[in-house]
């Protein structure tokens, strides 16, 4: 990259997007953004910039394809309105460790702090909800703190940057010269795994007795699938997954036993307070994992392999951290690793399997009363998607449902909103995932509540003929809401009942392929057919109205205190 | 667990809006900063923010990762009292004609090691400097005779034991 230009800021921020291997880039203009699409269409031929019909759209929409991709996801907007309807995204990039780039206008230098026209302080109320930001007020910035944003956004735990360019810095020349960043002094991306630790981890391992692995979405992170899987195999040890680690490893695999947390599976979290030796590989112990902390793996030693070593005891007291990148750490370990098997322990788990099927799954996936499951539905996408989908799901029990029995066979498939819970999530990132893996199946699973959150990304979806299956569970509720005030609040449905419009309708305004199904009979075809059409298909299935997710860990219990019903 | 007086020591990148950043991380967890300094530090083009909390080990371990954690931040170290020499600054105003009329107060300037820092037809300005023990008792001793400004400094630390920044800057160098 020698090649000396002499352009204004606006088209040196395409440079760099192109340099960092950008193509693809979601948004919405505005006054203080202008000189920028001025150049993404002078550009469209190499960066293809997707109209969503609200920035916190763009925000999900960067978000599903990054987290699909592996690769940054980037959002722009303008100033004010416009950088404020980012921060719900933010936030849950974030918390998800999702790596996101959001660049916003903003008024010019000489009218920072006037009130000027759509100006806010988008440095100061992103702060919190951002790994790093920026405001550019000089066109002569742009290349370095581009490069700066990208090496921080992908690097270590990665995260959402934003930077703000005021108009000034748009519209002024610089020469422009780009130089990708590899180092910053004061920031240290990815710690190495002491020897010492490394060892005593095996050690502890060596001699479990009844070890347990809980994995999360470092192992997606760091790409460390295969060395994960094989360090499962070679251990024997079982291991469960929180929802952000899902799809890391296949779910038919024997060792997978299953789902941690809140609506986890009962043996991953009864047995979490059995084990002997706990190993958390790339997880932050979220409080829907743990339950009540002052009761959690009490027994056993906890071994924490984790990139940030802020997460190291913050929640959970380790007896070993191993600090690092999954994927290394997991290599390092590996070889002194002694090749074991531990099938009484492993049998453990089967005897609450079979209780959890006959207390839940089985009514959850073959329900003989006439009102249509959440879990059949999901049991019937599995079949029709031969469990390769990519499976974007918004927040709610159709998401818990959604992890609890959708059936992977590929990583980077379960796209979901974590650590934040953003109802509204779904379909603009589902909209990302489709354009970060266009060959995939992509099916967005919503609830009829998040779902009008941000339904006017149908418009999105209409514009770009996104192939994206949208499959709305409508249980005309918000219902994990309605559930807790079921089981604790003595049925006092507080807002939590909706009247809602004719979704099909609303489809077909929108030119989407749209179908309605309330009839078990009728189930099957319908999935079948929404799975074969080509382009954006929307299902609505009109679900029991009030069914419970179960199994259940109430708000400050142990995770052996979960509930069947 | 007891809260305890403890001084966070965050040396960093001079740059704008790292005291937002650092200041928003106590204001998550619900922690008041009782005293905040920030100045330049022993290394050229390295800032030291020194701030002082009251709260349990555990809190502030989990704000040490949180900011160490940030961009911008080059070390984090927390002490508590014992470990430390630190300081604050005081100024008072007091009226003139007292210095005069109220033969006390020479006594007290003198006794409390305290320095005049100025002296003019209306007011003169006391300086002292010491633990906030000895700057609350000066100040109880004046305040009877009226004090019409006082300004206390935030605390300012240096640690018994070595902080190695250099070192670690080095290392993050190269």
């Amino acid at each position: 990259m020698e090649k000396q230009l002499h352009i204004s800021g606006a088209e040196a921020i395409i440079h760099c997007l192109l340099a960092e291997g950008v193509d693809l880039i979601y948004g919405y203009p505005g006054g203080a953004i202008m000189p920028v699409y001025d150049e993404l269409y002078k550009f469209q031929d190499r960066l293809t910039h997707i109209l969503t019909r609200h920035e916190q759209g763009a925000t999900h929409a960067a978000q599903g394809y990054a987290r699909v991709s592996g690769k940054v996801g980037v959002a722009i907007a303008t100033s004010g309105p416009g950088a404020t309807n980012l921060v719900t995204g933010l936030a849950d990039a974030q918390i998800d460790s999702t790596p996101m780039i959001c660049i916003t206008g903003q008024v010019g230098r000489h009218l920072l702090g006037t009130d000027a026209f759509q100006e806010t302080d988008i440095i100061g109320i992103s702060t919190p909800v951002t790994k790093w930001n920026y405001q550019i007020t000089k066109a002569s910035e742009i290349p370095e703190v581009l490069a700066k944003a990208f090496y921080i956004a992908k690097s270590g735990r990665p995260g959402p940057v934003l930077i703000d360019i005021t108009k000034n810095a748009q519209f002024d020349m610089l020469d422009f010269h780009y130089q990708p960043c590899h180092h910053i002094r004061s920031y240290k991306p990815v710690p190495t795994a002491s020897e010492s630790s490394l060892k005593a981890a095996a050690q502890l391992i060596n001699t479990a007795k009844k070890p347990f692995i809980v994995f999360g979405q470092g192992v997606i992170l760091s790409e460390a699938e295969t060395i994960f899987k094989a360090f499962v195999e070679k251990t024997g040890i079982p291991a469960a997954w929180t929802i952000l680690g899902l799809s890391a490893l296949e779910t038919e695999h024997p060792l997978n036993v299953g789902m941690v947390g809140m609506h986890g599976n009962y043996g991953p979290n009864m047995l979490t307070n059995e084990c002997d030796v706990l190993i958390a590989v790339g997880m932050r112990f979220d409080d829907r994992v743990t339950g009540n902390l002052a009761t959690y793996a009490k027994q056993a030693k906890v071994i924490h392999l984790d990139i940030d070593p802020a997460e190291i005891d913050k929640n959970v007291k380790t007896t070993v951290a191993v600090l690092g990148d999954a994927k290394a750490s997991l290599s390092a370990l590996l070889p002194l690793l002694e090749a074991r098997t531990h099938t009484s322990w492993l049998s453990e788990f089967k005897v609450y399997d079979r209780q959890e099927y006959e207390a839940v799954i089985e009514g959850d996936l073959y329900p003989t009363k006439p009102g249509l499951t959440m879990g059949e539905v999901i049991k019937i996408l599995n079949q029709k998607t031969a469990n390769k989908a990519v499976i974007v799901t918004d927040v709610g029990q159709h998401q818990m449902i959604a992890c609890r029995y959708a059936k992977f066979t590929q990583t980077k498939s379960n796209i979901t909103s974590g650590g934040l819970g953003t109802m509204g999530f779904a379909l603009p990132a589902a909209i990302g995932a489709k354009m970060g893996a266009p060959e995939r199946e992509v099916v967005a699973i919503i609830g009829d509540g998040g779902y009008q959150m941000t339904i006017q990304e149908l418009g999105t979806i209409f514009q770009n003929n996104t192939a994206v299956k949208i499959l709305v569970l409508n249980n005309g509720h918000l219902g994990m809401v309605r559930q807790w005030q079921e089981l604790f609040f003595e049925s006092r449905y507080a807002s939590t009942i909706m009247s809602n419009p004719d979704f099909v309708r609303i489809a077909a305004a929108y030119d989407i392929e749209a179908a309605r199904v309330s009839e078990r009979s009728t189930l099957d075809a319908a999935i079948e057919e929404m799975i074969a059409h080509k382009g954006p298909y929307f299902l609505e299935v009109c679900v029991e109205n009030e069914h419970n997710v179960f199994p259940m860990i109430p708000t400050g219990a142990s995770v052996s205190e979960i509930r069947l019903k | 667990m007891e809260n305890a007086w403890y001084t966070i020591s965050v040396y960093s990148e001079n740059n704008v809006g790292l005291l937002n950043r650092i200041s928003g991380i106590f204001l998550k967890r619900h922690i008041n900063i009782e005293s905040l300094n920030v100045s330049k530090s022993e290394i050229d083009n390295v800032s030291k923010f020194t701030i002082v909390v009251f709260t349990t080990s555990k809190w502030v371990q989990n704000i040490i990762g949180q900011i160490e954690k940030q961009i911008e931040v080059i070390k984090v170290f927390s002490h508590t009292d014992e470990e430390t020499i630190y300081q604050e600054s005081a100024l008072f105003k007091v009226a003139s004609n007292l210095l005069f009329d109220e033969r006390q107060i020479q006594n007290i300037i003198k006794d409390s090691n305290a320095q005049i820092v100025t002296v003019s037809r209306e007011f003169f300005v006391i300086s002292k400097s010491g633990r906030r023990s000895e700057v609350d008792a000066l100040y109880e001793e004046l305040k009877p005779f009226g004090i019409m400004q006082f300004v206390r400094s935030g605390r300012i630390a240096v640690s018994k034991s070595e902080m190695q920044i250099s070192s670690l800057l080095h290392n993050f160098q190269s």
